[in-house]
């Protein structure tokens, strides 16, 4: 057996096998922000310097659907379709025509009916669909491939596997003013699509986090070794920037013997600092961290915990309560097609660029044209998914960012519909445009009026379209913003621990979380509760194990430690809304909240809960034996 | 998964006479592990024979001081028994703890016996509660049946008929669950019979196994404090990337523990 | 070689010719192209394939389809009324957002139904141990939990 590299710190080992021997190492770049020297100079001026070595567990995205493609050829008319669950087929489709197969882009249409969960990883192009497509259309046959769970384990793209080395240094009131952090990330064995840019990308354009830092430097190197390809998994460098921030924060309340919530107090972006730069160059338009964590501690019963504290230590248990607060970068690439069409039955179309896939788009975008547009919301019809029925501009569903650049998209739609109809209704309530109001679906204009569906029935006969107008109402736009929407939150998580066992148990879960304006609170949460569920996962369950030859040892789910409903308690979702000031809905993303939250919360409880051995640190996952060796070592320490 | 020819037997006599007739033949029970085994292409037998339709291998039934589950029982069954709950309610729990409702409506007691599963739960209860495995061809006494890593003593062509428990005076049986799959790391039944004791193990090693320091020590005093200072040598134990052969060891002593505690509570 | 199997799927006769091999899950997605039941994984772990056979919850990617020979299959697509009218299960389901992506919802609801009947009332606790079998990703549980107990409730003052 060819020998293997399997972590990324020992991959950077100058005897290591390389990946790639061409390349005569396995790191692939070295990327920097800031100034070392300077940095490195602020750190030595600190009243105290906070450090944490933190490794982020790498993880399986396991969508419960295992990966499948399906592919048919037609060569009489030189066309390819492929069905594949996808969380938007466009990129696929513009993939598999101009690079792989060199076909005409609409020569191939890809097909995503039902996915069966996408969390990053189905946004990607892999191996097998290109094959799956190129047999099929070499054979001229239908060909279909289904991966079961053990294949997708070895094929689908992981997440995280970041190691961090991180230095906070603070002045003597507990303000923190420069921060350095080095990460190292495995990205398995090829480059991914976007696996590389995570760390500076992803977690980089909003580290410091909630908190007001003016000077940081931070050093990524992606490493190659001989695992499977690291990418994009809920949250996307986020978690990973916001777990170490609060490791930090916790340590530095700790060093200086605050109560965590007061140290992130005192180092919160103030909403007075608003809009704020980040430093590699986001603005964050709004937000009330410090209220937010307040409703977060008050809703947990933060400040009577020490009493229960007490009952559980009668029951031979320990119980422990965290804080994490988290900031996300939601609506990446915001750029999105949407049209509204007009159907003849009088149904409403939304077609959309977006791809919902669990998300609930249908819901929510037939109450925005109910809203705006006044038609009953059972009309309203949501057409996504197909290549070849997708408007031109088609990015998909990732980056929690459809309920900005969809429902935006589907905004800015109505209103021009609105403009438009303004105008026919004139005509056919002999009025003048400027004098028509429109108010819940009615188009008024002095004592008479017209509904929207009498003015779509007029848009298509042009008998009744006031001169040059092109008949139809329905309307596309191409939405576009110059930037992305800041969600953050504040997460309190109460646990206990049998100290005998190591074993965790959730007993509450309170999460606070400003997702801006929400517009629907049912779907909102339902993204929050999954992210929440993600992020336990791979606090306390969730690990993916390779040994020293490269082979996966979590390949399968007897091994790898999926979440059940027996690992959570009710989770306690409400929301501190702060609407963005960046895009006309007011929204945040919801999708990546959760796991940026939850592991940060987890570790900083069950430390709390530990603190009497003295255990300051555990890298997750907390899993039973873990916790339960940190226990042991902490005794031998004492005794000796 | 590799194809078989698949026969269902009218009775034992004709299971037994398929399973002398054919190459390699495997009885299937409620195939909650067989099938998955066939399924990850880890075993290729030549033949299945179905004992499904056999109905004198169902029930369950109270003679004296033994309750006797037959072979093809299912967990849900004997977790839903009054019979069974009466009699010897650990046994009642431990069925209702194995794997997931929609395994326990499948899954059989001969099934889990025969295939000597490390992770089985039935293991420590046929063990702990002293019981006898019958077959078709004699008895076998449960100290005599698990001999390995999926080994048994039955011979090939011996077929499970039926489980004779003894009723104790008291039991109680606890696992550890693993925290990916579900079965048990370590799952523990203490049995009182008079002055008798016993202590089996299931999940922790190769197969399930007694601890007779523990016995011994609780024969003597039946108290959570006799067992607590009573180590497993973790040399002979499975381990696991999430459970490893010592934390294994500790787990057999703090559940053993807990079960004397709840016995005595 | 091929064994002839019959069975009663949603209420009709249906039968088939399966090689020894075939499993249950198999023969109702590929055979009677009832798509609805899912595979999600290859370890009996993840419920997707839940079923009932003979009123009970079974997973269907355990059994061979000749095992099933002769009983009585309940599948998602005979869940709902002939008129369309959703079980309280199903009808819970979407009520309390109990589904996301959908792809573990066939066996979950199927499970749901399954708890019900066997545990009427069952409390939070009891529900989310009883789903142990059974690996949702999207939704982390919350909706799930509720609509089983809402429904269990429901069908539980149905019968009453």
């Amino acid at each position: 057996m060819l020998p293997a590299a399997v972590s990324s710190v020992d991959a950077l080992k100058a005897d290591s096998p390389k990946v790639w021997p061409e390349f005569g190492t396995n790191e692939v770049v070295h990327w920097e922000y800031g100034e070392a020297a300077k940095v490195e100079t602020l750190l030595r001026s600190a009243h105290r310097v906070v450090k944490v070595d933190l490794v982020n567990n790498r993880i399986a995205p396991a969508p419960m659907e295992p990966r499948v493609v399906a592919a048919k050829y037609d060569a009489a008319e030189g066309r390819l379709t492929v069905w594949s669950p996808t969380q938007g087929g466009r990129r696929i489709q513009m993939m598999l025509a101009r690079t792989l197969l060199k076909m005409a882009p609409d020569k191939v249409r890809v097909i995503s009916i039902d996915t069966g969960g996408g969390f990053g990883v189905r946004s990607k192009m892999f191996p097998e669909t290109a094959m799956v497509a190129y047999a099929a259309r070499q054979l001229g046959r239908p060909v279909k491939w289904l991966g079961d769970r053990a294949e997708t384990f070895v094929s689908d793209y992981h997440g995280r596997d970041q190691i961090n080395h991180a230095q906070m240094g603070l002045d003597r009131d507990g303000k923190a003013f420069v921060l350095k952090v080095e990460t190292l990330l495995n990205v398995g064995a090829y480059l991914s699509e976007n696996g590389l840019r995570l760390p500076m990308e992803g977690g980089g354009r909003i580290i410091p986090c909630g908190y007001h830092i003016p000077d940081f430097y931070f050093s990524v190197k992606p490493t190659f070794t001989n695992t499977v390809c690291t990418d994009t998994y809920r949250g996307a460098g986020r978690p990973e920037a916001n777990y170490l921030m609060e490791r930090l924060m916790d340590k530095a309340a700790e060093t200086y013997g605050l109560p965590r919530e007061e140290i992130r107090r005192r180092n919160f972006i103030k909403p007075s600092q608003f809009p704020y730069k980040t430093h590699l160059g986001f603005v964050i338009d709004s937000g009330d961290f410090a209220g937010t964590m307040e409703m977060a501690l008050e809703h947990s019963n933060w400040a009577a915990f020490e009493e229960r504290r007490g009952r559980s230590a009668a029951r031979g248990k320990l119980r422990g309560i965290g804080l994490a607060f988290f900031i996300e970068g939601a609506g990446s690439r915001p750029v999105e097609g949407m049209r509204v069409r007009f159907e003849d039955n009088g149904d409403v179309s939304v077609i959309a660029g977006t791809y919902s896939h669990g998300q609930g788009h249908a819901t929510v975008y037939s109450q925005l044209v109910h809203e705006f547009l006044g038609v009953d919301y059972d009309k309203v019809r949501l057409i996504n998914g197909d290549t070849g029925t997708s408007p031109e501009v088609s990015n998909g569903t990732f980056g929690s960012r459809s309920s900005m650049v969809g429902g935006g998209g589907v905004k800015r739609a109505c209103d021009a519909i609105i403009v438009k109809g303004k105008k026919i209704a004139a005509r056919l309530l002999q009025s003048d445009a400027t004098r028509v109001t429109f108010e819940a679906g009615v188009f008024r204009a002095q004592t008479s009026s017209v509904t929207m569906a009498d003015v779509a029935a007029a848009a298509r006969d042009p008998n009744k379209l006031p001169d040059g107008m092109a008949p139809g109402l329905d309307e596309y736009v191409v939405y576009e913003n110059d930037t992305e929407n800041f969600p953050n939150g504040a997460h309190v998580a109460e646990i206990e621990v049998d100290p005998e066992t190591g074993v965790v148990e959730i007993l509450n879960y309170v999460a606070v979380d400003d997702c801006g304006v929400v517009l629907n609170p049912f779907i909102v949460h339902g993204q929050i509760y999954g992210g929440i569920a993600q992020g336990i996962g791979q606090a306390l369950t969730e690990n993916i194990v390779y040994d020293a030859e490269g082979q996966l040892l979590s390949g399968t789910f007897m091994d790898y430690g999926m979440p059940r409903a027996g690992h959570f308690s009710h989770i306690d979702a409400r929301f501190n809304a702060m609407p963005a000031k960046t895009n006309e809905l007011g929204v945040k993303g919801a999708g990546e909240a959760g796991c940026c939250g939850a592991p940060p919360a987890i570790v900083s409880a069950v430390v709390d809960a530990l603190g009497s051995y003295g255990i300051k640190h555990i890298d997750m996952p907390l899993s039973p034996e873990r916790v339960w060796r940190a226990i042991q070592e902490s005794r031998v320490n004492k005794a000796a | 998964m590799h194809n078989f020819n698949y026969h269902h037997a009218a009775d034992i006599a004709d299971a037994a006479l398929k399973l002398k007739v054919t190459v390699e033949p495997k009885l299937l029970a409620g195939g909650m592990t067989l099938l998955p085994t066939l399924k990850n292409r880890l075993a290729q037998p030549s033949d299945l024979i179905d004992l499904a339709k056999i109905d004198g291998l169902k029930g369950i039934s109270v003679e004296g001081k033994e309750v006797v589950v037959k072979a093809m029982t299912t967990h849900a069954v004997v977790a839903a028994s009054t019979d069974v709950r009466k009699a010897i309610p650990a046994l009642a729990d431990l069925a209702d703890g194995i794997g997931d409702p929609a395994v326990r409506h499948r899954g059989t007691i001969g099934g889990s016996v025969a295939n000597s599963d490390p992770a089985a739960d039935y293991p420590a209860g046929v063990l702990g509660l002293d019981a006898v495995v019958e077959t078709n061809e004699r008895k076998i006494n449960a100290d005599d049946f698990f001999t390995g890593l999926f080994e048994t003593a039955l011979k090939p062509g011996e077929i499970i008929t039926a489980v004779r428990f003894k009723i104790p005076d008291r039991a109680h049986y606890m696992k550890f669950r693993h925290p990916a799959s579900g079965y048990a790391v370590v799952g523990v039944m203490v049995a009182q019979y008079g002055a008798k004791v016993r202590v089996a193990v299931t999940g922790a090693g190769p197969n399930a196994f007694r601890v007779r320091a523990m016995e011994d020590a609780l024969e003597k005093s039946f108290a959570p404090a006799s067992v607590a200072n009573i180590k497993i040598p973790a040399g002979d134990l499975l381990g696991d990337i999430h459970c490893s052969a010592e934390y294994r060891a500790h787990l057999v002593n703090v559940y053993a523990r807990r079960c004397v505690e709840a016995l005595v509570k | 070689m091929e064994y002839n199997v019959q069975m009663t799927v949603n209420g009709k006769a249906v039968s088939g010719k399966v090689e020894a091999r075939t499993l249950l899950v198999q023969f109702i997605r590929e055979h009677l192209r009832l798509t609805g039941t899912h595979v999600g994984c290859d370890t009996t772990q993840c419920g997707c394939c839940v079923i009932h056979v003979d009123g009970v919850a079974m997973k269907s990617c355990t059994m061979l389809a000749l095992q099933a020979d002769g009983k009585s299959i309940l599948t998602i697509e005979g869940l709902a009324a002939a008129d369309g009218a959703l079980h309280p299960m199903q009808q819970a389901f979407r009520d309390h957002h109990g589904l996301q992506c959908g792809f573990c919802t066939p066996g979950m609801v199927m499970m749901g139904v399954d708890i019900a009947r066997r545990l009427p009332g069952a409390d939070e606790k009891t529900v989310r141990h009883q789903l142990e079998g059974n690996i949702c990703r999207c939704t982390g549980y919350q909706g799930i939990v509720e609509a089983i107990m809402d429904a269990s409730a429901k069908m539980h003052a149905a019968k009453a």
